[in-house]
Protein backbone atom coordinates (compact mmCIF):
# COMPACT_ATOMS: atom_id res chain seq x y z
CA UNK A 1 0.00 0.00 0.00
CA UNK A 2 1.33 3.46 -0.79
CA UNK A 3 1.90 6.23 1.95
CA UNK A 4 -0.80 9.04 -0.20
CA UNK A 5 -2.57 10.67 2.56
CA UNK A 6 -6.71 10.91 2.39
CA UNK A 7 -7.77 12.24 -1.01
CA UNK A 8 -9.50 15.89 -1.14
CA UNK A 9 -12.68 16.44 -2.69
CA UNK A 10 -11.34 18.19 -6.40
CA UNK A 11 -11.38 21.40 -8.11
CA UNK A 12 -14.98 22.95 -9.50
CA UNK A 13 -16.00 21.46 -12.82
CA UNK A 14 -15.11 23.02 -16.12
CA UNK A 15 -16.97 25.27 -17.35
CA UNK A 16 -16.64 24.22 -21.23
CA UNK A 17 -19.64 26.59 -22.74
CA UNK A 18 -16.81 29.86 -21.25
CA UNK A 19 -13.47 27.84 -22.33
CA UNK A 20 -13.11 27.75 -26.62
CA UNK A 21 -14.88 24.10 -27.96
CA UNK A 22 -12.09 21.99 -29.68
CA UNK A 23 -14.18 22.46 -32.74
CA UNK A 24 -13.78 26.08 -34.14
CA UNK A 25 -13.82 25.96 -37.76
CA UNK A 26 -12.82 29.51 -38.45
CA UNK A 27 -9.81 28.50 -36.35
CA UNK A 28 -9.02 26.08 -39.41
CA UNK A 29 -6.42 24.30 -37.74
CA UNK A 30 -8.92 23.09 -34.92
CA UNK A 31 -10.84 21.10 -37.44
CA UNK A 32 -8.39 17.83 -37.30
CA UNK A 33 -7.20 18.75 -34.10
CA UNK A 34 -10.43 18.39 -32.16
CA UNK A 35 -11.89 15.36 -31.01
CA UNK A 36 -15.38 14.32 -32.40
CA UNK A 37 -15.98 12.06 -29.41
CA UNK A 38 -17.58 13.33 -26.48
CA UNK A 39 -14.80 13.38 -23.40
CA UNK A 40 -14.90 11.12 -20.36
CA UNK A 41 -15.84 12.71 -16.89
CA UNK A 42 -15.03 11.40 -13.38
CA UNK A 43 -14.01 12.30 -10.27
CA UNK A 44 -10.92 13.77 -9.35
CA UNK A 45 -8.25 11.63 -7.39
CA UNK A 46 -4.74 11.94 -6.29
CA UNK A 47 -3.82 12.05 -10.34
CA UNK A 48 -5.45 15.17 -10.67
CA UNK A 49 -5.51 16.94 -7.22
CA UNK A 50 -2.07 16.73 -6.97
CA UNK A 51 1.02 18.55 -9.32
CA UNK A 52 4.63 19.58 -9.39
CA UNK A 53 5.36 22.55 -7.43
CA UNK A 54 8.66 24.68 -7.92
CA UNK A 55 10.57 26.94 -5.65
CA UNK A 56 11.52 30.41 -6.08
CA UNK A 57 14.74 29.45 -5.95
CA UNK A 58 14.94 27.85 -9.53
CA UNK A 59 14.56 31.55 -10.96
CA UNK A 60 17.72 33.37 -12.51
CA UNK A 61 18.09 37.13 -11.92
CA UNK A 62 16.84 38.30 -15.07
CA UNK A 63 13.50 35.35 -15.87
CA UNK A 64 10.70 38.17 -15.06
CA UNK A 65 12.93 40.82 -17.85
CA UNK A 66 12.86 40.12 -21.28
CA UNK A 67 14.04 43.21 -22.32
CA UNK A 68 17.13 42.04 -20.59
CA UNK A 69 17.83 38.10 -20.63
CA UNK A 70 18.79 37.55 -24.09
CA UNK A 71 20.19 40.92 -24.44
CA UNK A 72 24.09 41.56 -25.18
CA UNK A 73 25.80 43.28 -22.17
CA UNK A 74 24.79 46.99 -22.43
CA UNK A 75 21.74 46.40 -24.87
CA UNK A 76 18.06 45.86 -24.17
CA UNK A 77 15.36 45.34 -26.42
CA UNK A 78 13.61 47.50 -28.70
CA UNK A 79 10.30 48.42 -28.01
CA UNK A 80 7.83 49.76 -25.69
CA UNK A 81 8.78 48.71 -22.93
CA UNK A 82 6.04 47.67 -20.15
CA UNK A 83 5.43 46.17 -17.18
CA UNK A 84 3.01 43.36 -16.91
CA UNK A 85 1.62 42.13 -13.46
CA UNK A 86 -1.26 41.19 -11.31
CA UNK A 87 -2.43 38.14 -9.48
CA UNK A 88 -3.36 34.80 -9.81
CA UNK A 89 -6.40 33.64 -8.01
CA UNK A 90 -9.04 30.82 -7.61
CA UNK A 91 -12.62 31.20 -8.83
CA UNK A 92 -13.57 31.52 -4.83
CA UNK A 93 -10.89 34.74 -5.06
CA UNK A 94 -8.32 33.11 -2.82
CA UNK A 95 -4.97 34.43 -3.98
CA UNK A 96 -2.85 31.16 -5.46
CA UNK A 97 0.44 31.50 -4.27
CA UNK A 98 3.68 30.42 -5.48
CA UNK A 99 2.51 28.72 -8.95
CA UNK A 100 4.84 28.99 -11.67
CA UNK A 101 4.02 31.12 -14.18
CA UNK A 102 5.74 30.76 -17.87
CA UNK A 103 5.49 33.34 -21.06
CA UNK A 104 6.39 33.77 -24.29
CA UNK A 105 5.61 36.37 -27.15
CA UNK A 106 6.86 37.77 -30.53
CA UNK A 107 9.13 41.09 -30.79
CA UNK A 108 7.89 44.69 -31.04
CA UNK A 109 7.73 43.81 -34.83
CA UNK A 110 5.41 40.71 -34.79
CA UNK A 111 8.60 38.35 -35.02
CA UNK A 112 9.29 34.92 -33.17
CA UNK A 113 12.99 34.01 -32.15
CA UNK A 114 11.65 30.32 -33.71
CA UNK A 115 12.89 28.40 -37.30
CA UNK A 116 9.20 27.95 -38.62
CA UNK A 117 8.92 32.40 -38.44
CA UNK A 118 9.73 33.31 -41.52
CA UNK A 119 7.63 36.45 -41.39
CA UNK A 120 9.47 39.76 -42.61
CA UNK A 121 9.81 41.78 -40.14
CA UNK A 122 13.20 41.45 -38.56
CA UNK A 123 14.53 39.46 -35.09
CA UNK A 124 16.04 42.10 -32.59
CA UNK A 125 18.87 40.33 -31.47
CA UNK A 126 18.79 41.59 -27.85
CA UNK A 127 15.14 40.02 -27.63
CA UNK A 128 14.72 35.96 -27.01
CA UNK A 129 10.90 36.48 -26.04
CA UNK A 130 10.60 33.92 -22.77
CA UNK A 131 10.60 34.69 -19.39
CA UNK A 132 9.26 33.39 -15.97
CA UNK A 133 8.11 33.54 -12.55
CA UNK A 134 6.82 32.49 -9.39
CA UNK A 135 3.58 33.95 -7.75
CA UNK A 136 4.65 35.52 -4.36
CA UNK A 137 2.87 34.81 -0.85
CA UNK A 138 -0.23 36.46 -1.94
CA UNK A 139 -0.80 35.66 -5.45
CA UNK A 140 1.16 38.53 -7.37
CA UNK A 141 3.04 38.50 -10.25
CA UNK A 142 4.85 41.01 -12.56
CA UNK A 143 7.50 40.90 -15.10
CA UNK A 144 9.21 43.49 -17.22
CA UNK A 145 8.75 43.15 -21.20
CA UNK A 146 8.45 44.93 -24.65
CA UNK A 147 5.14 45.17 -26.22
CA UNK A 148 4.58 42.69 -28.81
CA UNK A 149 3.49 43.61 -32.35
CA UNK A 150 0.46 42.13 -33.81
CA UNK A 151 1.74 39.73 -36.74
CA UNK A 152 -0.20 37.48 -40.46
CA UNK A 153 -0.50 34.71 -40.26
CA UNK A 154 -2.27 31.75 -43.17
CA UNK A 155 -5.52 31.50 -42.14
CA UNK A 156 -7.71 33.67 -43.31
CA UNK A 157 -6.58 35.70 -46.74
CA UNK A 158 -5.85 38.46 -44.47
CA UNK A 159 -6.19 37.51 -40.93
CA UNK A 160 -3.75 38.87 -38.13
CA UNK A 161 -2.83 38.81 -34.79
CA UNK A 162 -3.52 40.74 -32.44
CA UNK A 163 -0.93 41.81 -30.07
CA UNK A 164 -0.69 39.06 -27.43
CA UNK A 165 1.56 37.71 -24.88
CA UNK A 166 1.57 33.87 -24.22
CA UNK A 167 0.74 32.62 -20.83
CA UNK A 168 1.52 29.03 -19.34
CA UNK A 169 0.42 28.73 -15.80
CA UNK A 170 0.45 25.73 -13.10
CA UNK A 171 -1.89 25.47 -10.40
CA UNK A 172 -1.38 23.23 -6.97
CA UNK A 173 -2.92 20.50 -8.88
CA UNK A 174 -2.41 19.28 -12.23
CA UNK A 175 -6.41 19.74 -13.17
CA UNK A 176 -5.42 23.31 -12.93
CA UNK A 177 -2.77 23.40 -15.90
CA UNK A 178 -3.62 25.98 -18.37
CA UNK A 179 -2.28 28.09 -21.27
CA UNK A 180 -3.93 31.41 -22.22
CA UNK A 181 -3.13 34.37 -24.11
CA UNK A 182 -2.76 38.24 -22.92
CA UNK A 183 -4.80 40.63 -25.04
CA UNK A 184 -3.96 44.39 -24.91
CA UNK A 185 -6.97 46.85 -24.01
CA UNK A 186 -7.96 49.02 -26.90
CA UNK A 187 -6.77 46.83 -29.65
CA UNK A 188 -9.07 46.58 -32.72
CA UNK A 189 -7.55 43.32 -33.92
CA UNK A 190 -9.04 41.35 -31.08
CA UNK A 191 -12.37 41.52 -32.37
CA UNK A 192 -11.74 40.44 -35.68
CA UNK A 193 -9.18 37.75 -34.57
CA UNK A 194 -10.46 34.07 -35.06
CA UNK A 195 -8.55 32.68 -32.22
CA UNK A 196 -10.16 35.13 -29.66
CA UNK A 197 -13.33 34.44 -31.41
CA UNK A 198 -12.88 30.82 -30.39
CA UNK A 199 -14.48 31.78 -27.03
CA UNK A 200 -17.96 32.96 -27.59
CA UNK A 201 -18.80 35.13 -24.70
CA UNK A 202 -17.62 38.72 -24.37
CA UNK A 203 -17.12 38.61 -20.97
CA UNK A 204 -14.65 35.45 -21.73
CA UNK A 205 -13.13 37.48 -23.90
CA UNK A 206 -12.77 40.37 -21.69
CA UNK A 207 -10.95 38.93 -18.78
CA UNK A 208 -8.12 38.24 -21.63
CA UNK A 209 -7.64 41.47 -22.01
CA UNK A 210 -4.99 43.14 -20.28
CA UNK A 211 -5.86 47.02 -18.81
CA UNK A 212 -3.47 49.85 -18.63
CA UNK A 213 -2.30 50.82 -15.38
CA UNK A 214 -0.93 53.98 -15.10
CA UNK A 215 -0.75 53.43 -11.23
CA UNK A 216 1.76 50.61 -12.11
CA UNK A 217 3.97 51.94 -14.44
CA UNK A 218 7.29 53.96 -13.90
CA UNK A 219 7.61 57.37 -14.88
CA UNK A 220 10.20 58.03 -17.87
CA UNK A 221 10.44 54.30 -17.57
CA UNK A 222 7.71 51.71 -18.78
CA UNK A 223 4.06 51.66 -19.01
CA UNK A 224 2.35 48.63 -17.10
CA UNK A 225 -0.90 46.63 -18.08
CA UNK A 226 -2.53 44.60 -15.41
CA UNK A 227 -3.51 40.88 -15.94
CA UNK A 228 -5.10 38.69 -13.15
CA UNK A 229 -5.19 35.14 -14.04
CA UNK A 230 -7.99 32.88 -12.60
CA UNK A 231 -7.40 29.08 -11.83
CA UNK A 232 -10.27 26.39 -10.82
CA UNK A 233 -11.27 26.89 -7.32
CA UNK A 234 -10.99 23.76 -5.20
CA UNK A 235 -13.78 22.45 -3.31
CA UNK A 236 -11.35 22.00 -0.75
CA UNK A 237 -9.75 24.42 1.60
CA UNK A 238 -6.77 21.94 2.87
CA UNK A 239 -4.71 23.74 0.05
CA UNK A 240 -4.63 27.30 1.98
CA UNK A 241 -2.45 24.65 4.65
CA UNK A 242 -0.68 22.76 1.93
CA UNK A 243 0.72 25.21 -0.23
CA UNK A 244 2.41 22.80 -2.11
CA UNK A 245 0.52 20.52 -3.05
CA UNK A 246 0.44 16.78 -2.20
CA UNK B 1 -32.88 31.79 -17.35
CA UNK B 2 -32.53 31.69 -13.44
CA UNK B 3 -31.04 33.35 -10.46
CA UNK B 4 -29.88 36.17 -13.73
CA UNK B 5 -30.78 38.64 -10.85
CA UNK B 6 -28.83 37.28 -8.18
CA UNK B 7 -24.92 38.45 -7.98
CA UNK B 8 -22.52 35.33 -9.02
CA UNK B 9 -22.01 33.24 -5.77
CA UNK B 10 -18.12 32.75 -6.93
CA UNK B 11 -16.36 36.30 -7.93
CA UNK B 12 -14.47 34.79 -10.44
CA UNK B 13 -14.35 32.64 -13.66
CA UNK B 14 -11.43 30.78 -14.63
CA UNK B 15 -8.82 32.55 -17.50
CA UNK B 16 -10.88 31.05 -20.90
CA UNK B 17 -8.03 28.76 -22.53
CA UNK B 18 -6.69 29.74 -25.48
CA UNK B 19 -4.32 27.61 -28.07
CA UNK B 20 -0.29 27.34 -27.46
CA UNK B 21 0.00 27.79 -30.85
CA UNK B 22 3.09 26.93 -33.15
CA UNK B 23 5.48 28.47 -31.37
CA UNK B 24 5.01 27.58 -27.65
CA UNK B 25 8.38 25.83 -27.40
CA UNK B 26 9.85 29.40 -27.25
CA UNK B 27 8.50 29.83 -23.92
CA UNK B 28 8.36 25.84 -22.54
CA UNK B 29 10.89 24.43 -24.43
CA UNK B 30 13.59 27.33 -25.58
CA UNK B 31 16.54 25.51 -25.21
CA UNK B 32 15.24 22.72 -27.68
CA UNK B 33 14.14 25.72 -30.29
CA UNK B 34 17.61 27.93 -30.09
CA UNK B 35 16.76 30.18 -27.55
CA UNK B 36 19.77 29.19 -25.29
CA UNK B 37 21.79 31.29 -22.71
CA UNK B 38 18.53 32.53 -21.32
CA UNK B 39 17.72 29.46 -18.87
CA UNK B 40 20.80 26.90 -17.87
CA UNK B 41 18.30 24.01 -18.85
CA UNK B 42 14.76 23.36 -20.07
CA UNK B 43 12.45 22.32 -17.44
CA UNK B 44 11.10 19.15 -16.95
CA UNK B 45 13.81 17.64 -19.53
CA UNK B 46 14.63 15.15 -16.27
CA UNK B 47 13.00 12.46 -14.86
CA UNK B 48 15.21 10.00 -13.32
CA UNK B 49 18.63 9.55 -11.42
CA UNK B 50 21.02 7.11 -10.74
CA UNK B 51 19.34 6.26 -7.36
CA UNK B 52 15.86 6.54 -8.64
CA UNK B 53 13.82 3.46 -7.14
CA UNK B 54 12.06 1.08 -9.58
CA UNK B 55 11.45 0.14 -13.24
CA UNK B 56 13.36 2.32 -15.77
CA UNK B 57 11.13 2.36 -18.98
CA UNK B 58 11.13 4.64 -22.11
CA UNK B 59 7.88 6.03 -22.93
CA UNK B 60 7.20 7.26 -26.68
CA UNK B 61 4.71 8.14 -28.84
CA UNK B 62 3.38 10.28 -31.58
CA UNK B 63 0.26 12.96 -31.46
CA UNK B 64 -1.72 12.41 -35.03
CA UNK B 65 -3.75 14.39 -36.42
CA UNK B 66 -7.82 13.45 -38.08
CA UNK B 67 -6.27 13.20 -41.48
CA UNK B 68 -3.41 10.21 -39.74
CA UNK B 69 -0.53 13.07 -39.83
CA UNK B 70 1.85 13.42 -36.48
CA UNK B 71 1.51 16.71 -35.25
CA UNK B 72 4.96 17.90 -35.73
CA UNK B 73 4.78 21.10 -33.37
CA UNK B 74 2.67 19.35 -29.91
CA UNK B 75 4.00 19.41 -26.21
CA UNK B 76 2.79 16.89 -24.30
CA UNK B 77 3.22 16.62 -20.45
CA UNK B 78 3.40 13.80 -18.27
CA UNK B 79 2.66 13.82 -14.22
CA UNK B 80 2.93 10.41 -12.31
CA UNK B 81 3.56 8.82 -8.97
CA UNK B 82 7.11 7.20 -8.18
CA UNK B 83 7.22 3.28 -8.37
CA UNK B 84 5.88 3.32 -4.93
CA UNK B 85 2.78 5.05 -6.22
CA UNK B 86 3.76 8.62 -4.39
CA UNK B 87 3.33 11.40 -5.65
CA UNK B 88 5.63 13.93 -5.35
CA UNK B 89 5.15 17.94 -5.21
CA UNK B 90 8.81 18.67 -5.40
CA UNK B 91 11.57 17.22 -7.67
CA UNK B 92 13.83 15.22 -5.81
CA UNK B 93 17.17 14.76 -6.70
CA UNK B 94 15.45 10.50 -6.79
CA UNK B 95 12.98 11.48 -8.83
CA UNK B 96 10.78 14.34 -10.70
CA UNK B 97 6.96 13.05 -11.34
CA UNK B 98 6.62 16.08 -13.78
CA UNK B 99 8.23 16.42 -17.09
CA UNK B 100 7.56 18.03 -20.93
CA UNK B 101 8.60 16.94 -23.96
CA UNK B 102 8.18 18.81 -27.58
CA UNK B 103 7.44 17.04 -30.34
CA UNK B 104 10.69 16.51 -32.64
CA UNK B 105 10.05 18.55 -35.59
CA UNK B 106 10.94 15.97 -38.17
CA UNK B 107 9.44 12.82 -36.69
CA UNK B 108 6.95 14.39 -34.22
CA UNK B 109 7.85 11.72 -31.50
CA UNK B 110 8.14 12.67 -28.01
CA UNK B 111 9.88 10.51 -25.56
CA UNK B 112 9.97 10.51 -21.71
CA UNK B 113 13.09 8.24 -19.61
CA UNK B 114 10.90 7.46 -16.21
CA UNK B 115 9.91 4.66 -13.96
CA UNK B 116 6.54 2.90 -14.03
CA UNK B 117 4.25 4.33 -11.63
CA UNK B 118 2.89 2.49 -8.82
CA UNK B 119 -0.32 1.87 -7.84
CA UNK B 120 -2.49 5.14 -6.55
CA UNK B 121 -5.94 5.06 -4.36
CA UNK B 122 -8.96 6.19 -6.03
CA UNK B 123 -10.96 7.78 -3.60
CA UNK B 124 -13.32 4.85 -2.52
CA UNK B 125 -9.87 3.07 -1.14
CA UNK B 126 -9.43 0.81 -4.18
CA UNK B 127 -6.19 0.84 -5.83
CA UNK B 128 -6.14 2.41 -10.11
CA UNK B 129 -4.01 0.69 -11.92
CA UNK B 130 -0.46 2.20 -12.74
CA UNK B 131 -1.06 5.12 -15.34
CA UNK B 132 0.67 8.49 -16.30
CA UNK B 133 -1.35 11.46 -16.94
CA UNK B 134 -0.50 13.51 -19.65
CA UNK B 135 -1.75 16.75 -20.80
CA UNK B 136 -1.21 18.03 -24.56
CA UNK B 137 -1.25 21.41 -26.16
CA UNK B 138 -0.43 22.36 -29.66
CA UNK B 139 -1.47 25.06 -32.50
CA UNK B 140 -5.32 24.25 -33.49
CA UNK B 141 -5.97 23.02 -30.04
CA UNK B 142 -7.94 25.47 -27.82
CA UNK B 143 -8.23 24.06 -24.43
CA UNK B 144 -5.31 21.11 -23.58
CA UNK B 145 -6.14 18.16 -23.43
CA UNK B 146 -5.92 15.51 -20.99
CA UNK B 147 -5.65 11.39 -21.20
CA UNK B 148 -3.81 8.68 -19.32
CA UNK B 149 -1.44 6.49 -20.48
CA UNK B 150 -1.73 2.46 -18.92
CA UNK B 151 0.15 -0.55 -19.32
CA UNK B 152 -0.98 -3.78 -21.36
CA UNK B 153 1.43 -6.04 -18.94
CA UNK B 154 -0.65 -4.86 -16.16
CA UNK B 155 -3.71 -6.56 -17.44
CA UNK B 156 -5.05 -7.47 -14.11
CA UNK B 157 -4.67 -4.38 -12.36
CA UNK B 158 -6.37 -2.32 -15.55
CA UNK B 159 -9.21 -4.86 -15.60
CA UNK B 160 -10.60 -3.60 -12.15
CA UNK B 161 -8.91 -0.11 -12.84
CA UNK B 162 -12.05 2.92 -11.82
CA UNK B 163 -11.14 5.09 -14.58
CA UNK B 164 -11.28 2.39 -17.47
CA UNK B 165 -14.82 1.21 -15.68
CA UNK B 166 -16.53 4.53 -16.49
CA UNK B 167 -15.52 4.44 -20.22
CA UNK B 168 -18.80 3.36 -21.48
CA UNK B 169 -17.80 2.45 -24.70
CA UNK B 170 -15.47 -1.09 -24.40
CA UNK B 171 -13.76 -0.73 -27.47
CA UNK B 172 -12.27 2.62 -26.92
CA UNK B 173 -10.64 1.48 -23.20
CA UNK B 174 -7.37 -0.30 -25.53
CA UNK B 175 -6.74 3.50 -26.97
CA UNK B 176 -5.44 3.90 -23.68
CA UNK B 177 -2.95 0.92 -23.29
CA UNK B 178 0.32 1.20 -24.33
CA UNK B 179 2.20 -1.57 -25.52
CA UNK B 180 5.65 -2.50 -24.96
CA UNK B 181 8.48 -5.04 -24.04
CA UNK B 182 8.89 -3.92 -20.12
CA UNK B 183 11.78 -1.55 -21.08
CA UNK B 184 10.05 1.08 -23.95
CA UNK B 185 6.55 1.80 -24.41
CA UNK B 186 5.07 2.87 -27.48
CA UNK B 187 1.53 4.83 -27.75
CA UNK B 188 0.07 7.40 -30.39
CA UNK B 189 -2.60 9.64 -29.26
CA UNK B 190 -5.38 10.02 -31.81
CA UNK B 191 -6.99 13.59 -31.73
CA UNK B 192 -9.55 12.43 -34.20
CA UNK B 193 -10.96 9.20 -36.13
CA UNK B 194 -11.85 5.60 -35.55
CA UNK B 195 -8.81 5.34 -33.52
CA UNK B 196 -9.74 8.32 -31.20
CA UNK B 197 -8.02 8.15 -27.89
CA UNK B 198 -10.07 8.84 -24.80
CA UNK B 199 -9.98 12.20 -23.61
CA UNK B 200 -11.27 13.10 -20.11
CA UNK B 201 -13.27 16.09 -18.38
CA UNK B 202 -11.24 16.21 -15.52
Amino acid sequence: MSANPPPIAGFFPRDRTWHPKALTPDYKTSVLRSPARPLVAFGNTLSETTGPAFGHDMLGPLDNDLTLNFARPGMSAIGERIIVGGRVLDEAGRPVPNVLIEFWQANAGGRYRHKKDGYLAPLDPDFGGCGRTISDDKGGYHFRTVRPGPYPWPNGPNDWRPAHIHFSVFGHGFAQRLITQMYFEGDPLIARCPIVRTINDPKAIAQLTARLDMNASVPMDALAYRFDIVLRGSRSTLFDNRMEGN
Amino acid sequence: MTGSTLPPLYPFRESPSQTAGPYVHIGLTPNVCGITGVYAADLGATMVSATTKGQRITLEGRIIDGSGAPLKDALVEIWQADADGVYHARATEAFCGWARSAADPDTGVFRFETVKPGRVPFPDGRLQAPHINVWIVARGINLGLNTRIYFADEAEANEADPVLGRIEHRDRVATLIASGDGQTYCHDIHLQGPQETVFFDI
